[in-house]
């Protein structure tokens, strides 16, 4: 049993799930982007595959469902942490759906699950930035204060700060952890903002990095035994200018994963897997 | 100085010994060859001055050998007949002052043993009375523990830092002896009245205890303290519930019974301040003590965790008080379902627990404890103490005080949080409470936050929470140990305890066996379990201590860190040339008269925040006073009470007096220093404020000025109080009379009563001693900073406010000067003078009463005189004016502070700047000074004394300016 906040960063198990046709038409998006659901399909089997393989956690895939679109962005049915998982509530209604076949799979897991019941609230997992100290929770069109009540509620180990998101869909559409006490921030005004919200607010000291690219911001962090600090983040295809400040982290184990077809229905890094250390519990 | 007070408590000793020794004279040792002479006082001090010489090392000695030590020397003491008594008071009060005058450091260091002795002796006094049942006195630990502090420190800062304590102490040593006195001197005062205390202890004992029922909150602390035994007291506290059962916390320094309400002597003994890290602490004691209160915390569900935090801190709990999970231990579900884990603990749960504990098999309690913590600590509500209240908008909010800052809750989530470097000022009024925070980098100006509590008594119970937190968690920053002990020292009403840094410090020097400790489950077993467990449990644990876990090794790394970061690391710094003289350049420094206004501003802001925010209780003796009243000045003014009757000034002088200007004034310079500014800050800022008020005509300066005339007859009634009532009991009176009356109220009143009964004393002198220091990294750069410190110098305030506000009685004292230079002799010879009052908080002028001949003091003094004994007012950081490199760390912090007792006014400005420059980390400390007095102060006396002061708070401090200023004013009222 590990204490509290022990490990920030180690996984063992990893949540992903298929990325269906519908994704093309039906996921919701903010542009007009055209979707090449191959190409999306593509970029996340490398996805899965650099989780599997390079890094070694166990995956869980979850079979993609063609009535929930945006089903492969399984980062935002469910808030993992320790051993609990908060099945979230989504903003969008059309999502709300996919939020099922999460449950069963994080209570396959042996999970706590806590499941968002009240009608009122909404909360999506983009929205979610946990520090290893604290949680941050954006208020964004997809996450109202009393989602982020619920999962205070479901992590009372943990302060849970709110984080007014204007711009953008998620609050990690522009930021994300690049390291214990590592926040990766967008260069955007409205992303730094947030970042000095999320400083005041804390208890705690955190560095910053922050990239040219508010979209470069989301990357995924993790500290595995064997591997140490591992860092998925954009390719310099996508965003040269970003890849080159990541390339600053002389300490991490740098992994470049190519997002371009899904960030055109905002999908970043993170929101295609949902990270979880089973491990240290029990 | 504390010679008076030293004296006069150690006449009470004497009385009280004398009495213990009628009544037990087999006690008397045989040590006493020596005769007592007529003048008792001077052979005790000669013994004391013997014992110096010969055993300078005893302060390092734990205590049971010095009171072995005193024992022999106390014991002349006690062959002196009670009839005697009278006498050798005044004889011995008149041995004393001689001596002072005479030689100030030696009495000093006397001084420091002095107390030491005498707690010693009220330790004796108490045995003897009490027929030795208690094991470890209090005295004997509390000095024992203060005198391995003194090692840390040269030996005169020793000396001095012992003394301090000493002081902070006598108040419940004092207490202690009205307890322990004996039956005899009981009936013979026939007032000493009892009262029974009953304290609910963290492991839901009761402890009970009688105490005197003018006790202070400390000495039932202490006694509570020591009945635990329990050295690092600083993060504890007692509770009460008021009327409205409410939880308040006892303030230790006021009366018990003027705090409780409907002689409800019902008290709990809880954390108070929770240790961000506990593995800092020193003694598993007083982890376990802390363990305690969070078990509780985390049952009640004030501290919320999670299921799992719960289940793993309640294994950790099973492991400290059961020892290793035994398989065949009898039905461990039933037992631990009869303990509470978690507010809604459920059948998992308990597995849960069970299934943990098995997994700590081998942890001693200690270490169970220490994990326990170490788990709790990181808890977001860890140490956050929750106050209800609504936003501007009325909504429904918390607000949590802890370690860091103060953090707005609404429902769980953290919606803001003010971080103590952020606030500026604290302030409440009514139900409001507000917060002044510091502008951020793109903001130009300083906001305000308010927030409205249920009602005016939970707005001040958050202010003063605030205080309290700020004070032990902030004041001391690591790299400024010292300064946060000046501040706690000196505003009082504030915290009146140890930082936590200083109490780091402190137990970085605990040396004693870790003391054996009942835990609860012991108790608790043997009543729900078939008893197996327990007896091998302890004794387990005992081992383990004494063997030395590996956790505790890794304590004693971090204690050296931490003693690493105070004042060691001060000393490193190299030394500042000890006395720097300045003279009359203050004025000849580039500034513009933009900064000067500037500075001036932020000034008034202080000034201003202590209206805001005035103590809610306030005048007790606090630490600083009570170094204050010991003073030879105070010395002089107190003798003068008890032989003399007080005299009181003549109310219509004091009315007028604001009226006029003062007549003359002399100036003591010292060290060549020509100053023109200089008056007592004091009026200073009385005028100040006063102009403050004149011009916001809106209507809240006015309205304090209805108050204060409206408390007028209510002050008058309190300053009756005073004529007949011995000065010890007054000290404590009049303050309390005040508690519960509204800040603004109090204000006036104080106003009032030091305006309209302004103490006529014969003699007026202040003393100011303005000192600047600078503690920096470099040499080089302490030229440049020398250069720059008159722009932060608080005489820049002064010189604001001369050419703004002053410029008439600066002027006036400017034609005076040469007359005053040519006069220092006449102030050595005790001109004839004076009296004024001015608490510098108040917002009327100074009130002068003049007396033109010396012959009539004493008549004067033969009338009554209402005595505003002590005030203090404080808090307002406020930020520096930062030159350039501005965006350093936001360590910039202002004080002011004032504290008023009965003779003596202080008030010390001090401004600490931290200015990071070509990488190197620079920190100055400005610290002004002003004692104001009046009655006649012995200016070397208050000089050294401030000076020794501001010198063991921080070693490398240079002063700069000494400035004695005396007045000498005329009244016609007194002819």
């Amino acid at each position: 049993m590990a204490g509290l906040m022990a490990g920030f960063g180690r996984y063992t198990h990893a949540i992903v799930r298929g990325t269906p046709e519908s994704l093309a038409k039906g996921a919701l998006r903010s542009s007009q982007a055209e979707v090449d659901v191959t190409i999306a399909q593509r970029e996340h089997d490398a996805y899965v595959h650099v989780l599997r393989t390079t890094l070694g956690l166990e995956i869980l895939e979850l079979p993609a469902d063609e009535t929930l679109p945006d089903c492969v962005f399984v980062e935002d049915a469910a808030v993992v942490c320790g051993d609990t998982a908060l099945i979230t509530r989504p903003g969008a209604e059309s999502r709300r759906g996919e939020t099922e076949a999460m449950k069963g799979a994080l209570k396959e897991l042996n999970l706590n699950v806590v499941e968002m019941t009240d009608e009122s609230a909404t909360l999506e997992g983009g929205d979610v930035l946990f520090t290893g100290r604290e949680f941050f929770v954006g208020l964004s069109k997809r996450t109202n204060q009393r989602g982020a009540e619920i999962l205070a509620d479901a992590f009372k180990d943990y302060a849970v700060s709110t984080v007014p998101v204007s711009e953008g869909l998620h609050l990690k559409s522009f930021c994300s952890m690049g390291g214990p006490g590592l926040i990766i921030i967008g260069s955007s005004e409205p992303a730094q903002k947030a970042l000095k919200i999320m400083q005041q607010m804390s208890d705690h000291r955190y560095d910053k990095l922050t990239v040219p690219d508010d979209l470069a911001a989301n990357c995924i962090y993790m500290n595995l035994p064997n591997k140490g600090h591992v860092l998925l983040h954009c390719t310099s295809e996508e965003f040269p200018e970003s890849v080159k400040v990541f390339e600053k982290l002389k300490d991490h184990m740098l992994i470049p994963v190519s997002n371009m077809e899904k960030r055109k229905v905002d999908g970043a890094l993170t929101c295609c897997s949902v990270l979880i250390n089973k491990k240290a519990n029990n | 100085m504390t010679t008076e007070a030293g004296s006069e408590t150690e006449v009470k000793e004497n009385a009280e010994e004398k009495s213990a020794v009628q009544l037990d004279q087999s006690e008397k040792t045989t040590e006493g060859t020596q005769e007592v002479a007529a003048t008792e006082g001077e052979e005790r001090q000669t013994e004391k001055e013997k014992e110096k010489e010969g055993k300078g090392i005893t302060r390092y000695l734990p205590t049971w050998f010095k009171k072995q030590k005193s024992q022999s020397q106390t014991s002349p003491t006690k062959e002196v007949p009670p009839t005697e008594e009278p006498t050798i008071k005044v004889s011995q009060e008149e041995a004393h002052i001689p001596e002072v005058n005479g030689h100030a450091e030696e009495v000093e260091e006397k001084e420091a043993v002095g107390p030491q002795q005498q707690q010693v002796k009220e330790k004796e006094s108490h045995s003897n009375a009490s027929a030795d049942t208690e094991p470890a006195g209090e005295g004997k630990v509390e000095s024992a523990q203060k005198s391995l502090e003194g090692t840390e420190e040269t030996t005169k800062e020793g000396a001095k830092e012992e003394k301090k304590k000493e002081e902070v102490e006598k108040e419940g040593g004092q207490g202690q002896t009205f307890i322990f006195q004996s039956p005899l001197r009981l009936v013979r005062k026939n007032k000493m009245k009892l009262v029974v205390c009953h304290v609910t202890l963290l492991d839901g004992s009761d402890f009970t205890c009688e105490v005197e029922k003018r006790a202070k909150g400390l000495f039932l602390f202490f006694k509570v303290c020591e009945h635990l035994n329990l050295l690092e007291k600083d993060y504890f506290g007692l509770t009460y519930k008021d009327h409205h059962e409410q939880k308040c916390w006892l303030d230790s320094t006021k009366e018990i019974k003027r705090q409780i309400r409907s002689n409800n002597w019902q008290f709990a003994f809880n954390v108070k301040f929770y240790p961000p890290d506990p593995s800092l602490l020193s003694e598993d004691i007083t982890r376990y003590l802390l363990c305690l209160q969070l078990r509780e915390d985390v049952a009640s569900g004030r501290l919320p965790c999670s299921f799992v935090t719960h289940a793993l801190l309640g294994s950790y709990t099973l492991q400290a008080e059961l020892g290793d999970y035994e398989p065949d231990q009898p039905r461990p579900l039933d037992y631990i379902s009869q303990l509470t884990f978690a507010p809604n603990q459920s059948k998992e749960m308990e597995e849960k627990i069970l299934e943990l504990h098995k997994s700590h098999k081998g942890m001693t309690p200690a270490q169970a404890d220490c994990q326990f913590l170490e788990n709790a600590k990181k808890l977001s509500m860890y140490g956050v103490d929750l106050h209800h209240a609504k936003d501007c908008e009325g909504v429904d909010i918390m607000l949590g005080v802890c370690a860091n800052g103060l953090l707005v809750y609404k429902d769980r989530l953290r919606i803001n949080r003010f971080a103590w470097p952020k606030i500026l000022k604290i302030s409440y009024k009514r139900n409001n409470f507000y917060i002044k925070i510091r502008p951020g980098e793109t903001e130009q100006f300083e906001s305000t936050v308010g927030f409205k509590l249920q009602n005016h008594r939970s707005a001040k119970r958050l202010w003063k929470v605030c205080v309290e937190n700020h004070s032990f968690f902030r004041l001391n920053a690591a790299e400024q140990p010292t300064k946060a002990r000046f501040l706690t020292l000196g505003s009082k009403f504030r915290y009146s305890g140890r930082t936590q840094n200083q109490t780091r410090l402190a137990s970085t020097l605990i040396d004693r066996p870790a003391p054996a400790f009942e835990r609860t489950s012991s108790k608790r077993i043997s009543r729900s379990l078939d008893g197996a467990p327990m007896i091998s449990i302890t004794d387990t644990s005992r081992e383990a201590e004494n063997g030395r876990e590996p956790h505790l090794e890794l304590h004693s790394d971090s204690k050296v860190k931490e003693a690493d970061l105070s004042p060691g690391s001060v000393e490193a710094t190299p030394a500042q040339s000890p006395v720097r003289v300045r003279g009359d350049n203050i004025y000849d420094h580039d500034k513009t008269q933009e900064e000067v206004l500037k500075h001036q501003a932020s000034v008034s802001e202080l000034k201003r925040s202590f209206m805001e925010a005035p103590p809610p209780s306030p005048p007790q003796l606090n630490l600083w006073e009570k170094r204050l009243t010991s003073s030879p000045a105070m010395a002089t003014r107190v003798q003068q009470q008890t032989v003399v009757p007080e005299t009181e000034a003549s109310a219509a002088a004091a009315a007028n007096g604001d009226a006029k200007e003062p007549a003359k004034t002399t100036e003591v310079e010292i060290e060549e220093t020509v100053v023109v500014q200089e008056i007592s800050k004091a009026p200073k800022a009385a005028e100040e404020l006063q102009t403050q008020e004149v011009k916001d005509r809106d209507g809240a300066g006015l309205q304090k000025k209805h108050e204060s005339v409206s408390s007028e007859s209510e002050s008058d009634e309190e300053a009756e109080y005073h004529p007949n009532v011995s000065v010890s009991i007054s000290h404590t009176q009049i303050p309390e009379e005040k508690e519960e009356e509204e800040a603004e109220e109090e204000q006036g009143k104080k106003e009032k009563l030091t305006a309209a009964s302004s103490p006529v004393e014969p003699e007026q002198a202040a003393a100011a001693v303005e000192e600047e220091e600078k503690q920096s990294s470099k040499e080089e750069e302490k030229k440049e900073v020398s250069t720059e410190e008159p722009m932060m110098t608080p005489d820049e305030a002064s010189n604001g406010i001369t050419s703004r506000e002053e410029a008439a009685s600066v002027a006036a004292e400017e034609e005076e000067l040469p007359k005053v230079n040519g006069e220092t002799s006449v102030v050595e010879a005790r001109p004839q003078v004076i009296c004024c009052s001015e608490p510098p908080v108040v917002k009327t002028e100074m009130v002068t009463i003049s007396d033109t001949f010396a012959a009539q003091k004493t008549e004067i003094a033969t009338k009554e005189v209402p005595i505003v004994h002590t005030e203090t007012k404080t808090i307002t950081y406020e930020a520096a004016q930062l030159d350039g490199s501005g965006d350093g760390e936001p360590g910039v912090l202002m004080t002011a502070q004032t504290i008023t007792s009965e003779s003596l006014c202080t008030t010390t400005t001090t401004h600490i700047t931290k200015t990071l420059k070509g990488g190197l980390s620079e920190t100055r400390i400005e610290k002004r000074i002003v004692i104001t007095g009046d009655c006649d102060i012995d200016h070397d006396q208050a000089l050294a004394q401030a000076i020794k002061e501001a010198k063991e708070q921080h070693p490398d401090m240079s002063v700069t300016r000494v400035v004695v200023h005396k007045e000498t004013e005329l009244a016609e009222e007194d002819d």
